[in-house]
């Protein structure tokens, strides 16, 4: 039997909604106890007053193995979740090959077991090849350990396909995540519609596309009764709907990202394509409104929408260079700009980054509470750095945030009670 | 006489004392264009590369002639003949040619934004000759200069610019040389065809010709790409020409003084009538041609000076 006891901790505790004093105790990569007060006991580590909050459940996170692990590999990824305070990484289905069979789930489930020092919570696609026409082995997949079903980034056009997509996997309780953007209005685009994007001679799409998006999503799920996640919610217009289908009853939750949380349509500035996302980042309004959102619980979920991309596929013209951010270790220090900002608190954003994704794929992490997997990250909300690209540990370095200002950073990193990043005390 | 720059990318980083310092200096290359012997050294010994990742005769040639009267060494690159279907990048081709020492890169890239790019890995000027639907800054100069021949002036105009503005950079470009030089700028066209967001590019926006071209100085056509008129942005070229072609009743509507321009090459009966082109007292496409070797030829020579300046000092 192996015991550990953290103490001193300012705890954050997602559940409760609370930041007190505090003691874990961890026994057999499981917390035992959560005490308030401080105990000084022989063995106990001091945890000096900094926070301790359940591990990050990053939903939508690609590793590019198989196909492209000169991007990422388990490893890699998995090195910077530690040192991220990811603690389970929900990986995509849209790699190359696509994970959309048994045999390939198997092999993701495999490589992370080798090489990654955090837990992986794979999903699968919901259509054979991501292609829109087939829906893969929803009953295999799930068997084979899948928590999900998404074709990541492709919208599937036919509904027909989808409806009864849908009403299968709604017949063997599968989550279905859908990414939620109207194909035909944003075919092309590479920023969202308004001054900029025309002053800068980019094509563009109307923040409308993805509430229309939504919308016939949210009719599927009427339709079919199936468990639905929005992948990410960006706009201020398709709140309302959100708001609706949760108000009827629906089993419908949404996502954020975290990019679209802290970032606006004009950090693209002068074509610079690490700020090139998927769906493009927003205006002002719109990231000031999906904050609140966050805040008052009708948006569930942040992730860091992780996607690595090598040097190569972003030096070039801003339409032709490749969407996406690395996010595993830029999570926690964005978050915290939220934070120091007063507009989202720890128990908030822990709630989202951990708590929520947790409960809406049926893991026992992201609680602070006895009995829960002793997943944990210890981070200091003050710690200030000037972010180097070069530093993080993705073998892909296209952050957004190279060369700013952060404040917030990972002390150490748990799962299952071993540490897996950094040092307390 | 006020020149900075080190690139001539667009109009948006030029402040007006050097756009009137590229006029001035063209309106002497008027002179020269003009003359017996058509020829001057400013760009002796230096290397003007080409460089068309687009289709163009008439903005190549320009640039072409102007390097040539004032003496440098002129080469064309066709790119989409070579390398970009070698699969080479933008960044390699560029880091290849600046190895052969070029003084002056003029691209035209389809893609907004990719002659920045290009410009932050090269150690010569570089000229942008049209990059997507984000600025062909030369032609908004060379706009001005036909402009400010004609009009006796650059400030305090009523200028309409008509038609496919969504996919111009002509018109990117001259809504923001215009603006700078403080004159009144509006955008006519259907619609579909006016970009998202122009409200607030501080220009009036009409979807009326007569209503557009009410009170103008300058009537600024510009071209409709043949990919664009059926169905897809307008319903017809027919509907179109009706409603938005320049024809002597809609022009009727602007100064009786007013001159009409058009970047080339024109589509007539589409957006123009062919009898408005060609009626001298109104029209001065032809005159925009010769303003596009001066004004070159002024870009080229002031960007070359920069350079020589720099090399001088480190």
């Amino acid at each position: 039997m192996t015991e550990l006891r953290l103490t001193n901790a300012r705890l954050i505790d997602p559940e409760a909604g609370s930041e007190r004093l505090g003691t874990v105790t961890i026994r057999d990569g499981v917390l035992a106890a959560v005490d308030d007060g401080v105990s000084m006991a022989p063995g106990a580590i001091d945890c000096r007053g900094k926070c301790l909050a359940p591990g990050i459940v990053d939903i939508g996170v690609k590793v590019c193995e198989p196909g492209e692990r000169h991007k990422e590999s388990f490893r890699s990824a998995g090195r910077a979740a530690a040192a991220g305070g990811v603690t389970t990484m929900v990986t995509r289905a849209d790699t190359l090959p696509v994970i959309d069979t048994p045999e390939t789930l198997e092999f993701v489930t495999r490589r992370a077991a080798q090489d990654s020092p955090v837990r992986i919570a794979p999903m699968a696609a919901l259509t054979k090849g991501r292609a829109g026409r087939e829906m893969v082995e929803i009953g295999f997949l799930q068997d084979a350990g899948a928590v999900a079903f998404s074709d990541g980034d492709t919208v599937t056009t036919d509904t027909k396909v989808l409806s009864r997509a849908f009403t299968y996997a709604r017949s063997l309780g599968a989550l279905v995540i859908g990414h939620v953007q109207e194909p035909g209005l944003s075919a092309g685009a590479a920023v969202t519609s308004g001054k900029f994007a025309s002053l800068k001679g980019l094509p563009a799409v109307s923040p409308m596309a993805e509430r229309m998006g939504l919308d016939r999503d949210i009719a599927l799920v009427e339709m079919t009764g199936v468990k639905y996640h929005a992948d990410q919610i960006t706009t201020r217009r398709a709140l309302p709907a959100l708001q609706r289908a949760k108000a009827n009853g629906f089993d419908v939750t949404a996502g954020t990202s975290i990019h679209h949380l802290t970032l606006n349509l004009l950090d693209v500035g002068e074509y610079r394509t690490f700020f090139k996302i998927k769906p493009p980042l927003r205006s002002e309004t719109d990231r000031l409104a999906v904050v609140e959102a966050v805040a008052s619980g009708l948006v569930d979920t942040i992730s860091s929408m992780h996607t690595p991309q090598d040097e190569e596929s972003k030096r070039l013209p801003f339409e032709e260079a490749a969407s996406g951010a690395v996010g595993l270790e830029t999570l926690l220090p964005a978050a915290m700009r939220l934070y120091h900002a007063e507009l989202l608190t720890l128990p908030q954003l822990f709630r989202a980054m951990a708590l929520n994704p947790a409960k809406r794929l049926g893991l026992p992490q992201g609680r602070l509470s006895p009995g829960a997997p002793a997943d944990l990250v210890l981070f200091d909300p003050d710690a200030p750095f000037v972010l180097d690209r070069f530093t993080l540990q993705s073998k892909s370095k296209n952050t957004p945030f190279d060369g700013q200002r952060m404040e917030g950073r990972v002390l150490a990193t748990w799962v299952s009670g071993a540490l897996v990043h950094g040092s307390a005390g | 006489m006020t020149f900075r720059a080190r690139h001539l990318l667009g109009i948006e980083q030029l402040h007006p004392i050097e756009i009137a310092t590229v006029l001035d200096l063209a309106d002497s290359y008027v002179d020269l264009s003009r003359g017996a012997v058509k020829h001057s050294d400013r760009l002796a010994g230096l290397t003007q590369i080409n460089m068309f990742f687009e289709n163009s005769t008439r903005t190549q040639a320009s640039f072409e002639l102007a390097g040539k009267r004032l003496g440098a060494d002129v080469m064309n690159m066709a790119m989409q003949a070579s390398s970009i279907k070698k699969g080479e990048t933008l960044i390699d081709t560029a880091l290849t040619l600046n190895a052969m020492h070029p003084d002056l890169l003029v691209v035209r890239h389809p893609h907004s934004g990719a002659v920045d790019l290009l410009a932050q890995k090269v150690t010569c000027a570089v000229l942008n000759a049209g990059d997507g639907r984000h600025e062909h800054p030369t032609q908004a100069l060379l706009d001005a200069l036909t402009i400010r021949r004609a009009k006796g002036r650059l400030h305090r105009l009523n200028i309409a610019i008509c038609g496919d503005i969504a996919h111009s950079r002509v018109a990117r470009s001259n809504i923001l040389l215009l603006g700078k030089m403080e004159n009144r700028v509006r955008l006519v066209g259907p619609p579909t065809l006016i970009p998202s967001g122009a409200a607030d590019w501080g220009v009036e926006v009409y979807d009326d010709m007569a209503k557009g071209l009410e009170g103008c100085d300058v009537v600024m056509m510009l071209r409709l790409q043949k990919e664009r008129m059926d169905g897809g942005f307008i319903p017809s070229e027919r509907e179109y020409y009706h409603r938005y072609g320049l024809d002597a009743e809609k022009l009727a509507h602007a100064k009786e003084d007013a001159i009409v321009m058009h970047p080339g090459p024109m589509n007539r009966g589409v957006e123009i009538d062919g009898t408005i082109a060609d009626d001298i007292n109104r029209s001065v496409i032809q005159e925009q041609v010769e303003m596009g070797v001066a004004v070159r030829m002024a870009a080229m020579d002031l960007l070359a000076q920069n350079l020589r300046e720099e090399r001088s000092n480190g």
